[in-house]
């Protein structure tokens, strides 16, 4: 916050390493992620083919793992590798960005909840409690199979809109801890506002939980878009995502066509478990008794 | 005689629920006056430290200060003054120090910019200004390499550190008036002092006034210059600090005095002042002090003491002002006679 802008990276770098040295499951995970997620952003330089392309309806239908077509083909003959990559890149951008609309949502909401105090946390508090009790992926089926020819946008923000309420009551914990703190007093005791205590005293206060919670958040919105995408109310075909590709594996029988759905369900696999571990990770790196020792 | 800063006048903060109504402070009035230390010694739940945390109008819900209450300063009365107002008074012309050293700063942020973040709050000067005169005061408070330290977290200083960051905190916007609440208690010994002795090195330079508030006369006596006793959620004697210390007259006073513990003599026992004090939801009727009074008589059950004058600036809320023999005659205190007979 103050001008020595070059100090705190350089400190900021030497404490980073210091986590990597700590905890090699992490090293692990942010590689493993990185494997996986830079290929994929790049996914116009690095896919083979276009996505979208039917190569020979004919003679490349369910066609095994070749040299040409390193992780096979799919039933209309279009390259796996190469709708892997763009499926990737659309179901990482959707979690991605998903949950940054979950974390604003949720840290706003609890946080305010959490600080208010009296009738307006009250009310805030029970519209929250009814919201947890609506099963999450019932009402986004409801929503999706309701809504054809959804627009790729409007599904990032039904995802993020729906996925807010565990945050919000980890920050509003959070943040009725933090207000009893000597601190917030102290700051009020020195003449700041309500407002500028909550943002300048208290939230930064809250940055590592929610750190913590948006990586295992992102997970489980892979999870989630590949579930409605294989329930066929997700991400509309021919658009490729990892969970409509394992939807199109499922078409072909599995056993000898596995290539079209076990790829995009690796992939999956090992994304979903990279942020777990890394979420994990952070945790425990950014717990304020362990850093900086 | 000049105006004074600050002058309380009945202050009455009650902290009600459903069922009671405890009334921590009740009828306090006092003065302090430019450039003075004012002690206010007492035990926990006395009421010393919601009197302070009335003047900055900083008591939490379900507390609330009375109506009639008054808290005059520099012209204005706190106690309804409006809140846009009352943020432009704390921290910039009065100031509070808080007991807890680690707990009064935000673990997230640098000290240096903790201290700044007050002067940015009462709008002086660029960010840049802001750190400057952080650490600046950081310098004042006698902290070592100060542009440095600055740049650290509140869980890399000392103790001792941690304070003298807090104190520039509170001294940065100089103040007229600064609450200090148990400003040592949490710090070691050695430490303790070198504390006192800056604040009172930063009194004397800035001719601040301060607000003591402790439990420890050792405290009062190397900082105060007069001193308000608390006793019940009201002041039961006030006298200049030599005054006190060589001639206190209420009974309370005399039992905290002869609670110090003194190198001089050798004892297998501190003295105590038997009893505790009892809850604010239950003052007892008379003299709040007569259960555990050495001195107590029938006229301090019937009749709540005044404050009596003493001498020039001193008085005390004690019966034996207009009864002094009986002071010859101490018995067992009633809290030691049920005692006995149980």
């Amino acid at each position: 916050m103050n001008a020595d802008a070059p100090l705190f990276f350089a400190t900021a770098a030497r404490t980073g390493k210091k986590w990597l040295e700590r905890d090699r499951s992490m090293v692990f995970a942010a590689i493993l992620l990185a494997v996986i997620a830079i290929p994929c952003f790049l996914a116009p330089i690095t896919a083979p083919y276009d996505p979208y392309e039917l190569h020979n309806m004919v003679l490349l239908s369910d066609a095994p793992p070749s040299l040409l077509y390193p992780l096979g083909t799919d039933h209309y003959s279009r390259d796996v590798l190469s709708r892997l990559l763009y499926g990737g890149r659309l179901s990482l951008s959707i979690a991605v960005f998903a949950t940054l609309v979950s974390v604003t949502v949720g840290t706003a909401y609890g946080a305010i909840t959490g600080y208010a105090g009296g009738i307006v946390s009250a009310i805030l508090e029970r519209i929250l409690d009814t919201l947890l009790a609506i099963p999450r992926l019932l009402l986004l089926i409801a929503i999706f199979a309701a809504w054809r020819e959804l627009p790729i946008k409007a599904f990032v923000v039904i995802l993020g809109l729906t996925g807010w309420y565990g945050l919000a009551r980890l920050v509003r914990g959070q943040v009725l801890a933090l207000k009893a703190q000597d601190f917030v007093a102290s700051a009020s005791a020195l003449g700041a506002t309500r407002t500028r205590i909550l943002i300048r005293h208290i939230l930064p206060n809250v940055v590592t939980p929610v750190v913590v919670a948006a990586t295992l958040g992102v997970g489980h919105v892979i999870l989630l878009e590949a579930g409605l995408s294989w329930l066929g109310v997700g991400i509309p075909v021919p658009e490729p995502s990892w969970g409509n590709m394992i939807q199109d594996g499922s078409q072909s029988p599995i056993l000898s066509h596995w290539w079209i759905g076990f790829f995009p369900g690796l992939a999956i696999v090992l994304t979903v478990m990279a942020f777990n571990v890394l979420g994990d990770g952070l945790l425990r790196a950014l717990s304020p008794r362990q850093s900086n020792k | 005689m000049t105006q004074p800063l600050l002058s309380v006048e009945n202050l009455r903060t009650y902290f009600h629920d459903e069922t009671a109504v405890a009334r921590s402070v009740d009828g306090v009035s006092f003065v302090v006056n430019a450039g003075e230390t004012l002690g206010i010694v007492g035990e926990s739940g006395c009421g010393k430290s919601v009197t302070a945390l009335s003047i900055l109008r900083l008591v939490q819900a379900p507390g609330r200060i009375e109506a009639g209450s008054r808290i005059l300063f520099e012209g204005k009365d706190l106690v309804t003054l409006d809140d846009a107002g009352m943020r432009a008074i704390r921290g910039n012309r009065i100031s509070m120090i808080f007991q807890e050293p680690m707990s009064a700063l935000n673990p997230v942020f640098s000290v240096g910019d903790q201290v700044a973040e007050v002067a940015r709050v009462h709008g002086t000067g660029s960010r840049k200004d802001a750190w400057n005169r952080a650490v600046e005061m950081l310098t004042l408070t006698g902290i070592p390499s100060p542009a440095e330290r600055a740049k650290q977290y509140p869980h890399q200083l000392s103790g001792g550190m941690r304070q003298r960051v807090l104190i520039a905190m509170a001294l940065i916007m100089n103040p007229a008036l600064v609450i200090a609440d148990e400003p040592t208690t949490a710090l070691d010994v050695t430490i303790q002092a070198q504390i006192l002795e800056l604040l009172v090195d930063l009194r004397n330079r800035f001719g601040t006034s301060i607000l003591m508030i402790t439990h420890d006369l050792g405290v009062i006596a190397e900082t105060a210059t007069r001193v308000l006793v608390m006793y019940g959620g009201e002041i039961v004697e006030e006298a200049p600090v030599e005054t006190l210390f060589e001639s206190a007259h209420h009974p309370y006073t005399e039992g905290l005095m002869n609670a110090m513990p003194q190198i001089t003599e050798s004892r297998e026992r501190l003295n105590v002042i038997p009893g505790t004090v009892p809850p604010p939801t239950a003052w007892p009727s008379g003299c709040r002090f007569r259960d555990r009074c050495p001195y107590s008589w029938e006229k301090c059950a019937d009749e709540h003491p005044p404050l009596y004058q003493i001498a020039e600036g001193h008085t005390s809320r004690c019966h034996l002002a207009v009864e002094p023999e009986r002071r010859a005659h101490p018995h067992l205190p009633l809290v030691e006679q049920i005692g006995a007979t149980l």
